[in-house]
Parts: structure tokens; sequence; C-alpha cells
């Protein structure tokens, strides 16, 4: 039955768990398109805490049918075992204690062990079958008797219950099931209304916010799960209580029912072998004493026999036999017997056999039929001698009936006079004959001779045998007889008490017109089933202890979720706070820039005009600050950028040394102006050119620069030096002089500043090692094993006031100062170094500084770029400076008393090919020129803090005219001019900051004097100029921007072409043509402003293979070596990093579409200036 | 002065309202500025015509009025068409006609496209609708009134034209 409830359940179960997949399945399928990661996740969760629950179920159930089976067990056990098993054997054989005695010593004396087995089939009346193999074994080593016996009991079918105990039973069983079911059902009902409020609740909340519509559902389906669950635990826990109780109750009464049982058996075996001696009795009455004549058998005799074998009969008190008198010969007995028959009393008591009264007292019998005086009696009853058995009338029913059916016949019970017993008395017939087992009663009643009585002690019997048996003080036994079913006579057992449980045990004493029964009870009423209240009260506990643990999860999931979902707008929130930020400064921006193009473009054009000084001045002014503003909003563009990250960077290859001599030339009017020397040093371990972002890199090296540029006044150096990051960690690796000089130096000094000479303007400056010993991965070991890329390392090093120590901490923040005064003295936003900050932050890098008050400051940072292939080297190197190779091979002479600027001298010589001797004086020069041939020097740099007239004089005296003399100055200070005039010498002035272009010149129109076009050539020009006459095809389609751009172009005296697509543009300019440059629109229907460069760079560098095979001759384009038309796009769009792309796809600049006289002018200047 | 004016030869042409003109010329593009209809491009513009170019501003202007007129008509022929949502050719011209229009400084007309593209890009057909409506309108407007500025500016030519040999013979 719990096995079916188990089972509804489970379905139950599985059912809500199909539902829930439908639900989730719907939910999902509706939500398909909006199907995230994050919702996958979600449903992930959910899925894992359905499995929970059922994990939980399972356990629960597992631990329910772990009891049940326990129990079962449990019951098996009781059932089998067998406390008192030798009992049972010895009396179901009916074998006294003598009788044991007698076996067990012949056993004895014989000296053997024997086993003794008996198999007996015992089948009694209520169909219960019972087999009983019994094993007896009697050692001999011991005198006392032991007896094992081995009972395996076969059960066909359940303990017989009478029908009235039957009923009894169902009905506490139905009134227990009533008390469950009720319980049951309040417990089922209790949570309904709760449900039904949560459901309610949920149904409203579902109403309020659809949103949340499938994690409520959820939720929902948890707390009914949750319901469900405990309300199954509850069952089960009834299940459990109910199923056990059942099992306590059937034991009980199993037990009941075998030990009235056995007790019923007992008796009515052992009153059957007393029947048997009975029996035998009547025989030997007839045979010895109406067998002989003669007869064998006085009273003496018997009443001697009968008192020596009473042991045979222990339940009788007496026996006598009377002899059957017919009344015609009554006076012939009587005269025999010397006593006249007596008439038993019948006053006071129905019926007496053992009257202690006189016999002689009695009235002598009325006359009848025929008579049964008792003639011979044991001894115990020789009173009753000569009383006429027939006169009392229980006797004479007795009498008639035991001689007609020839079988012992029983008596009611009544109370024996002597012990106020109740008692019982067994008459058997003694017949003259032998009779047959098929003779009719008149055949019996004829043969009847006379009577053989027995009186039996019922209670003292039943009570010898229950003192045999175990376990008698649980039980009470009370024996009825049920002739007359309704008033049965208690024959033996107190008064009853009800105490439940009722066993009724029918008996069978022989006489089939006499009904015995034997009811049993159990003497205490059954105690509360403990086990059973304990188990399920556990099972209810485990529950709802579980419940109230899934509870709490399912509150807590709740709450998290809530707060999830809280979080998650916030998020939501601040990210759309920021992105709009960040949209908001870059459309601020890039607004603000339109107007500012238009303020600075007028400006420019006033600059142009008529204007006096003052008013000159004035406009220039504006014109600046529009710069500066300009300048300023850009960089909030980039952090913009950067925030947004919308920043992305380019992997172009790109020299490096070029770069930062494009730096310094950005610096140089500004570090003159101030008299700053600036110097840039490269290592020789790094490679030409890297891959990677030059624009962003020069663009925090120019924020670097300038900041230092910005705070450091009128003496001093700034200096920037480039490093492979391992040369800097390892000492091993350091094989660059430069960064050796540097570093070993603070070994010397130990402070935290140095102050000898070995830095490049002489000034002490701070220990640059300290910049970067913050930094988390300096050593490029990490990279070893990606040979592709390489991490540099670049320091900025001045001389400036430095950072105040409480500023340093929020140096890299934007829109921070060192100080609020600081803007007021030097400007500027304090926004460049937080941009460059994250720009290196891009570049895998680190940054960081060292900085000392009135000492001076020194920025580091390292940046990961990628190594690209050397072969390609050397062309990249030539394409840029062509004419680099015309000075390899020559041999320089530099004199410097600074080891670190003569290093820097060196370095720039060194990327000429030319190699160079060092030496700090014109002194120590000498011995150069004696030691070894001076002519071999083409070159002699002479740095100009070490001119000294007369030792230079007696020096360069001395030098062949071949020997070229170059001075180095920051700038050229006249007496110096003057002197070197004077002398007659042929020098030249190269004013610092060397940067190779500067140098090249110099070299170039010292050595080829004909080369001085190109000096000349650098001489400032204005859009103008540069673009007169110059042939230039615009390339729109829409013709509003056309002939926009062309009048713009026209105005400053171009030539323009145009055409309004990209075809049409790669047909124009299909080499050879005569278009000197073409601007190009970037949104184009057809083919856009990309792929129509894409392809005129393909024809381009087709025709420039067919040029290099000699299919075609160069003579005839002006000698152009290459082709390639300067392609600018023109785009509307500046946010959008286009700029990068125009250069990916071959551009080489960009113009913003309103054309901006400055931006026209620097893009087409490239070209022109050098074209 | 009022003898011509009776004669029934426009004032212009005597070169008498050149001074009012040019007060109007400027008070007119001193509204549409305010009004954010133009932008300083137009000035740009206005700056690149000169001896070599007297008609250039005029020039771009109609050739800018010419294109959009087609564009719009494109406009509106592509978003009527329920069946088929073309928003790339929508998008193509709306970049054309935003093109044209930063070129010669149509500010108004600009910011609108841009908004019209991003309609265009959302998919919402209604605010297409609302955006094509107010991009005509807007677009009426700045003919008009470009229209009216160029015809100031015509009579400011032809009278500065009757005008001149007077003038230099006055200076």
């Amino acid at each position: 039955m719990s096995f079916i409830a188990i089972l509804k359940i489970l379905r139950l179960f599985l059912k809500w768990v199909f539902e829930i997949m439908c639900l989730n399945c719907k939910i999902y399928g509706l939500n398909g398109r909006l199907l995230t990661s994050s919702k996958m996740k979600k449903a992930n969760w959910k899925w894992k805490r359905l499995l929970l629950f059922v994990l939980g179920l399972i356990l629960v159930i597992g631990f329910a049918l772990f009891l049940f089976s326990g129990v079962f067990r449990m019951k098996r056990e009781v059932r089998t075992t067998c406390e008192d098993k030798s009992l049972v054997l010895v009396e179901q054989f009916n074998v006294t204690k003598d009788h044991l005695h007698e076996l067990a010593s012949s056993f004895y004396e014989s000296d053997q062990i024997s086993t003794l087995k008996c198999t007996k089939k015992l089948v009694d009346g209520m169909s219960m079958q019972q087999e009983i193999n019994c094993a007896l074994k009697v050692p001999n080593h011991e005198h006392k008797l032991e007896i094992w016996g081995q009972c395996p009991i076969l059960d066909d079918k359940a303990v017989p219950t009478t029908i009235p105990e039957k009923h009894a039973v169902e009905h506490s069983n139905s009134l227990l099931k009533l008390c469950m079911w009720a319980l049951f059902v309040v417990t089922v009902c209790s949570p309904i209304p709760c449900l039904w409020k949560i459901c309610n609740g949920r149904m409203k909340k579902k109403n309020l916010a659809q949103s949340y519509s499938s994690s409520g559902a959820g939720k929902l389906i948890m707390m009914r799960l949750l319901v469900v669950f405990v309300l199954f635990g509850i069952s089960i826990s009834i299940c459990l209580f109910w199923y056990l109780n059942d099992g306590i109750q059937f034991r009980r009464k199993e037990t009941l029912a075998n030990m009235c049982d056995e007790r019923a058996r007992m008796l009515q075996d052992q009153f059957s072998v007393s029947m048997n001696h009975v029996h035998a009795l009547a025989i030997l009455v007839s045979t010895f004493y109406h067998g002989k004549q003669p007869s064998a058998i006085n009273q003496t005799t018997f009443g001697e026999y009968t008192e020596r074998t009473s042991f045979e009969r222990p339940l009788t008190s007496g026996v006598a036999y009377a002899l059957r008198v017919r009344h015609s010969e009554r006076e012939k007995f009587e005269k025999e017997h010397g006593w006249t028959i007596k008439k038993m009393e019948t006053e006071d008591q129905d019926q007496t056999l053992a009257q202690d009264c006189d016999p002689q007292n009695l009235d002598p019998s009325p006359m009848q039929d025929e008579y049964a005086p008792v003639i011979l009696s044991q001894e115990t009853v020789s009173h009753i001698v000569s009383i006429d058995m027939m006169s009392g009338k229980e006797d004479r029913e007795n009498i008639l009936r035991a001689r007609a059916s020839g079988k012992g016949v029983l008596t009611s019970p009544f109370k024996l006079l002597k012990s106020n017993h109740l008692g019982v008395v067994l008459t058997f017939a003694v017949y003259n004959v032998h009779l047959h087992q098929d003779a009719t009663p008149e055949q019996r009643t004829n043969a009847t001779v006379g009577y053989l009585g027995a009186s039996y002690d019922v209670p003292s019997l039943v009570e010898k045998l229950l003192h045999q048996l175990a376990s008698k003080q649980t039980i009470v036994v009370n024996v009825y007889d049920t002739t007359n079913v309704s008033a049965a006579i208690n024959m033996y057992g107190p008064k009853e008490v009800d105490t439940g449980l009722l066993h009724i045990s029918n008996l069978d004493f022989g006489d089939p017109a006499r009904k015995h029964e034997m009811r049993c009870r159990f003497k205490q009423r059954p105690s509360a089933p403990w086990t059973a209240i304990l188990a399920s009260g556990g099972v209810l506990t485990i529950t709802f202890l579980l419940g109230h643990i899934f509870y709490a999860a399912i509150k807590r999931i709740e709450a998290v979720e809530r707060d999830f979902r809280k979080m998650m707008e916030l998020k939501g929130r601040a990210v759309a706070a920021d992105t709009a930020k960040s949209q908001f400064l870059a459309t601020v921006s890039h607004e603000i820039r339109t107007p500012m193009n238009g303020v600075l473009g007028m400006l420019q054009m006033l600059m142009d005009t008529n204007l006096d000084a003052k008013q000159l001045d004035y406009a220039q002014t504006a014109h600046a600050s529009g710069k500066d503003l300009i300048k300023l909003i850009n960089e909030v563009l980039d952090q913009a950028k950067i925030e947004s990250g919308r920043l992305e960077l380019e992997a172009v290859p790109f020299e490096l040394r070029t770069i930062l001599d494009n730096v310094v030339s950005l610096f140089l009017t500004k570090s003159r102006e101030k008299g700053i020397e600036l110097a840039v040093y490269v290592s020789e371990q790094l490679p030409e050119v890297v891959v990677g972002d030059p624009g962003r890199f020069r663009q925090i090296i120019t924020n670097l620069v300038a900041n230092s540029l910005k705070f450091t006044q009128d003496r001093g150096h700034i200096f920037v030096s480039v490093h492979l990051a391992d040369e800097a960690t390892r000492e091993s690796e350091m094989k660059d002089d430069v960064l050796r000089k540097i570093l070993t130096s603070v070994h010397q000094s130990k402070s935290n500043t140095v102050c000898n000479s070995n830095t490049l303007s002489g000034l002490p400056v701070v220990t640059r090692k300290k910049s970067w010993e913050n930094f988390e991965k300096l050593s490029g070991n990490d990279l070893e094993r990606e040979t592709a890329k390489i991490k540099i390392l670049i320091t900025v090093e001045d001389t400036g006031v430095g950072i105040p120590v409480e500023a340093q901490s929020r140096i890299f923040m934007p829109f921070m100062q060192a100080d609020s005064s600081t803007s007021r003295t030097y400007g500027g936003t304090g926004i460049g170094l937080s941009i460059s900050k994250r720009l290196v932050g891009l570049m895998n890098g680190e940054i960081g500084f060292v900085s000392e008050p009135g000492i001076g400051s020194t920025f580091s940072f390292t940046a990961v770029l990628m190594k690209k292939e050397t072969n390609s080297t050397d062309t990249v190197l030539q394409q840029y400076h062509p004419s680099t190779s015309e000075f390899r091979g020559l041999k320089a002479l530099v004199i410097d008393c600074k080891s670190i600027r003569a290093e820097v001298t060196r370095y720039h010589l060194q990327r000429m090919g030319i190699s160079v001797e060092i030496t700090s004086n014109f002194d120590s020069a000498h011995d150069y020129r004696s030691a070894s041939d001076s002519a071999d020097f083409s070159m002699i740099l002479v740095d100009q803090e070490v001119w000294d007239k007369e030792s230079a004089f007696a020096f360069l005296s001395g030098i062949k005219s071949s020997t070229k003399l170059f001075l180095l100055a920051n700038v050229v200070s006249p007496t110096i001019h003057d002197e070197v005039k004077l002398a007659n010498l042929v020098a030249t002035i190269v004013t610092k900051p060397l940067r190779l272009s500067v140098l090249i010149s110099s070299f170039q129109e010292t050595f080829n004097v004909e080369n001085k076009k190109v000096v000349a050539r650098r001489k400032p020009s204005t859009l103008g100029s540069l673009l007169r006459d110059k042939r230039i095809l615009v390339v729109d389609d829409n013709v509003v921007n056309r002939r926009v751009a062309e009048g713009a172009l026209k105005k400053y005296g171009a030539i323009v072409t145009c055409v309004d697509s990209g075809k049409a543009a790669l047909e124009r300019l299909k080499p050879p043509h005569s278009f000197h440059t073409c601007f190009m629109d970037l949104q184009m229907p057809e083919m856009d402003g990309f792929e129509a460069t894409r392809q005129i760079r393909k024809v381009e560098s087709e025709f420039n293979e067919q040029i290099k095979s000699g299919e075609v001759s160069t003579d005839l384009f002006g000698n152009m070596g290459q082709w390639h038309t300067p392609i600018l796009a023109m785009t509307a769009d500046v946010i959008q990093a286009t700029d990068e792309e125009c250069i990916k796809c071959g551009m080489d600049g960009y113009v913003s579409k309103p054309f901006e006289e400055e931006q026209l002018y620097s893009a087409a200047a490239r070209f022109f200036e050098s074209g | 002065m009022l003898k011509g004016a009776k004669t029934g030869v426009p004032l212009w042409l005597l070169g008498f309202g050149a001074v009012r003109l040019r007060t109007d010329m400027n008070r007119l593009l001193s509204l549409l500025f305010h009004q954010g209809v133009l932008d300083e491009q137009f000035l740009q513009l206005q700056q690149l015509q000169d001896q070599s170019s007297p008609n250039f501003v005029s020039e771009v202007i109609t050739i800018y009025f010419h294109e959009s007129e087609k564009q719009l008509r494109n406009l509106r022929h592509l978003l009527l068409d329920r069946e088929m949502w073309d928003y790339v050719k929508l998008g193509i011209h709306l970049n054309q006609l935003m093109g044209s229009s930063s070129s010669i400084g149509a500010k108004r007309v600009r910011n609108i496209c841009a908004a019209f593209r991003g309609a265009v890009e959302q998919n919402n057909r209604s605010a297409c609708m609302r955006a094509l409506e107010v991009l005509e309108h807007e677009y009426c407007y700045l003919k008009n009134k470009l229209h009216e500025l160029f015809q100031i500016e015509q009579q400011r030519v032809l009278g500065d034209a009757v005008r001149y040999p007077g003038v230099v013979h006055q200076q």
C-alpha cells in the first residue's frame, strides 16, 4: 500500500519536472533571440537547483526504504526465533520428565552419543500446517540433561484468527486508520491556504512585473516543489508510522497466538494422554474384573494399583469403577457386597464425586431401572464406593453417553468438593465383549458392564502445565467450557480483564459433545509503539529540516537574484553613464572642433591680410590660443576614446630612431629658445624597424618630452634614451656603454642623485634606475619564448624643477596637476600624462617615474613591440634616407668632454655607418693624430663646450684639408663663430639637437657642395606655393562636395580635375599619368575610397615591376624611379579611427572634409616638399 | 531718388539700394546663422568666391539644390515603397545628402539627415517618415531663404555693376 503511495508521489513529481521543463522551454523559445550567455547561466543554475531537489528527494526516499527494510528484517528475525524450543519439543512429544530421564539414562548407560531425529506433521483444525523437524542430542559426558532443538517452522498461512477476534482487530485497525487519515488530511490541507496565498501573490506580482515572469515562475515552481516535498515527507512519515505500528501489532498478535496455541496444544495432549491411561484402566478392569471368574481385582488391588500408577495420570484426582447393576440384580448385588446402593445427594449441590460426608449417611437409592454403584475406587476417592452414579443427573447423562459412544465422555465443569476446584469427570464404559469399531449404540448399551470414571482437576492441570512454560508472566490464560455458547463456564483462570488483544484456541479433549476453548490475553496493555513514533518522527524532522534548508536556500537565491538584478541595473546605468560621458566628450569635442576650425581658419586668413604689428600680435595670440584649445580638445578626445575602448593600436612597421628624430625636431625651437640641450640615444641592441603603433608611440614620447620641457628652466638637458628592457635589468647583458655609464655612476655616488659629470649637461640628475624599480615585469623574460616580441625601455630624463613629493602619487590622474599653482605657472591641463599612461598600458607596458624637487625627474616606460624581419631593415632605411650610404666607412673623431654627450654623437654617426673615436679634449686628441694617421679621420666633430681657441688651433693646424671640421652647438655662440672664421678654418656648425637628417644635410653640404639645393629647399613655404600649378585629381561622388573641393584647391593655384567615382579615378590614375596628387572621398557608392586606393596601388606596383624589369622606360616620365601617387583621403568623420584605416589601405594621409588650411598644408607638404 | 522711383525703373537698378541690400543680406545671413540653418562652412564657401569664379557660391548652391531634389525624391520614393525596405540605398542617399549639406554649411539639414540615418539604422519606419517630413520642411525653408539671399545678392551685384562707374569716379 505504501509502495503504491510512493509510486504515485513519484509520478506526481515527474510530472512536475516535465512541467518545469516545458515551461522553461517555452520561455527560452520565446526569448530565443534574446538568449544570451548570462541567461544560459541562469538556466543552468535553475537546473542545478532542480537537481539538488531531486537529490534531496531521492535521499529521503532512500532513507525511508532503508528504514522499511530494516523493519522487515527485524520482523523475520522475530518470527524465526524460538525461545523455548526444547520445551516445546518436550511437550509436543508428550515426553514426560520420567520418560526422558529413562531415555537419557539408557543412552548414558550404553555410553554412546545418540541423536534423535523425528519428524512430526501436525495438522490442526485451524488449517495451520506446521512441519517440525527436531533434532535431539543428548551428550553423554554430562549427567544433566541437555536438549537442543531445531525448529524450522514453515508457515503456509498467516496465523489464523477466529472471526470475532478478526472483527476486533479490524475494528481497532480501522480506528487507527481513521485517525491517520484525519491527520494526513489535516497536514495536507494546512499548507493549501498558504500555497494559495503564495500563488495569488505570485500572480499579482507577475501581473505587475512581466519582465521577471520567468524567474518568478521558476521561484513559484520551486515553492510548489518545496510544498510538495514537505507534504511528501509528512505522508512518508505517516506511512512509516502506520507501517511500523502495524508490524508491531501484528507481531504482538502473532506472539500471543503462538503462545496460546502452544498452551492449548500441550493441554490437549496431556489431557489425551491422561485419557488414554484412563482408557487403559478401563480395559484393565474389563480384563481382570470381568474377564476372570472369580475376578482378579478387588477393591484393595484396584486401590493399590491406581495409587501406584497415579503418576501416569497426573491430572486426575481419582478414578473409580462403577458396576452396571440392573434393578433385578440389585438385591443380589447388595447382598454380595454387603451394602446398599446409595443415592447421590443432590440437595445442596448438583454433582459430587468426592464427598467428604460419610456414604453411610446417605440415603439408599430409590428404585430405578438400573444402577451404577461404585465398587472399585482409588484411595483418594474411596468414599464414593457404593454410591449410585446413575442417581446424579450429570453423571447419569455421562454414563449413558459413554456407553453409547464407547469413548471417553466428559461432564461439564463442576466444583469438586474437596479442593473446591472446578473439575470434569471423564467416563469410559466397560464392555463385557469386544466390540467392533462400528457397533451400534444398542449393542454397546447391551454389552456394557460397568463404567470407569476419572475426575480431572482442571485448574491444577492448567497451572502445572503453565508452570513448565516460559513467559507465563506475560499472558493470562483462561479455559472455558463453551458447550453452551451463551453461557460459557470458566474452568480456569482469573476473571477476564480486557487488555486489548485476545486469542482464542480451541481445545479438543476427545469428547465431541463438549467444546472447550482457551482464551489468552496479555497481562499488560500494549505500550506505545516507540520505535514507530521515533522513526516516523525522525523522518518528519528530517523532512522539516530539509524543507527549511530548501526554503532558506530559495529565499537566499531570491534575495541574491534580486540583488543581482539590482546590481545589473546599477551596472547598466553606470555603464550607460560612462558611455554617455565618453560619447558626450567625443561629441562635444568634435562639435567644438568644428567651430574652432572656423575660428582658426579665419584667424589664419586674417593674419595673411595686411595687419599692423599690434593687430598681428593679437591675431597671433588668438591663433596660438585656439591651437592650444584644439590640442586640448584632441587630448580630451583621445582620453574619451581610450576610456570608451574605441582606441585600437595599429601594427605597422616603423623606424624607432626616425620617430625619435621627429620628436626631437618637434621640440627643436622650444628647446633652443630655452637653451636646453635635447638629445636622443637608442641602444644598438634595438632593431632598426619594429612593428607597433608609431603615432601613439610618438604621442607618448612627445607628451613626456613636452612635459619635461615645460618644467625645465633655461639650463640642463632632456635626454631620451631607448634600451631593451633586458639590458637594464641584467648586468651581463649590459652591452651598451651609455647605459653602463649611467647606471654605474649611481654606484659611485650612492645617493639619490648623480652629481658627477656623467650626465648629458653635467647637471645632477635623479637616479633613473629608481623610475623602473616598481615595474612588475620589466624583464622581457616572459617574452623570450615569443621571439617575435621585444620589450623596450624608454627613459626621458630632465633637469627640471621636479615634482613635489606629495603630488607624486596623483601625477597620472587625469586633470591633476602637481598643484594648482602649476597650471598657473606652466599652463596645461595635466591630461597628457594620463593619456600616456593609458597608451603605455595599451602597449602592454608600464610607466613610472622618479623625481627630486630641484634636481629633476626621470620618466620611464616600457612597451612591447614586435620585431620585423631583419633583412628588410636596409631597404627601409634606404627608402627613408637614400643618402646614408654615401658616408659609410668613413672615420670620425669626436672631441667632447662629456662622455654621454659624446656617446650620443657617436650613436648618430654610427647610424650613417661612420666609425667613431672619442676623446675628451684637444690634448688627448693629439695622441690620436700622432698615433695613427690623422688622414683616416674624414671629419672631426667638436662640441662647443670644449672649444678652446689655443688648443683648438694647435690641434687643427696640423690636420689635413680633407678632414672636415664640424662644430656641434646648441646655440651658436657668435664669438666662437667669429673665432672659427678668423682662424680661416672651414668649419660647419651643426646645431643641436642632433638628428640624422640634419647631420646628413650638413655632411652633404660640406662634402658635396652641389647638394646645397637640398638644404635650400627647407625654406618655409605656404600652401599657395605648395599647391601652385599642381595637377590634382578630386574624386567625390557628391557633386556639391566636388565643386567645393575644386573651388578650395583652385584658390591655392592648383589645377583641379574632378571625377565622380572610384572607377573613373582608377582610369585616370593608371600610370603613366600627370597627376601630382589625388584627393579621394571615402564614402562612395560602388567603389569606396579604400577600395579605389587599393586598386590604384596594385596597378602602381605592377607598373613598378615593369619598370624594374625594364619593360617600360623610365625616361619618358620625368625619371620617376617609383610610381607612388600620393592619395589623401577626404573624410567628414574624424572620430572613427579612419586615420589608421587610411594608412592601412595605402593612403598617405587624410584631410577633414571642409578643408582646413593648416591640415591641408601639413598633409600636402609631406609630398610636395620632398617631391 | 523719388524721381527715379517714379520712372518705374526698380530702385536697385539705379544703384541706390546698395547699402540697404547689403544690410538686408547681412541681416538675413545672421538670422540664418542664429537659427542654425547655416554654419561657418557657408562663410568659407563665400570666401572661395573671388574674381576668378564670381558665381561660385550660387553655382554650388544651385548644384546642391538640383542634387538634393533628386535625393529627396529618391528618399521619399524608397520610403513609400512598402514592400521593399532597402535601407542600404536609403543610407547611400542620406550620406550623399548629408555630405553635400555639410559642404555648403546647411547645418540643420545635415543634423536632420543624421537623425534620419539613425532612424534608418534602427529600422524605425515611422521615425523615418517623420524625419523625411521634417527634412523636406527644413529643405524648403533653406531653399526659400537661400533664394531670397541670392536674389538680394543678384540685386546687389547688378546694383554694383550699375553703380560702379559712378562710384569709381567718386573715389
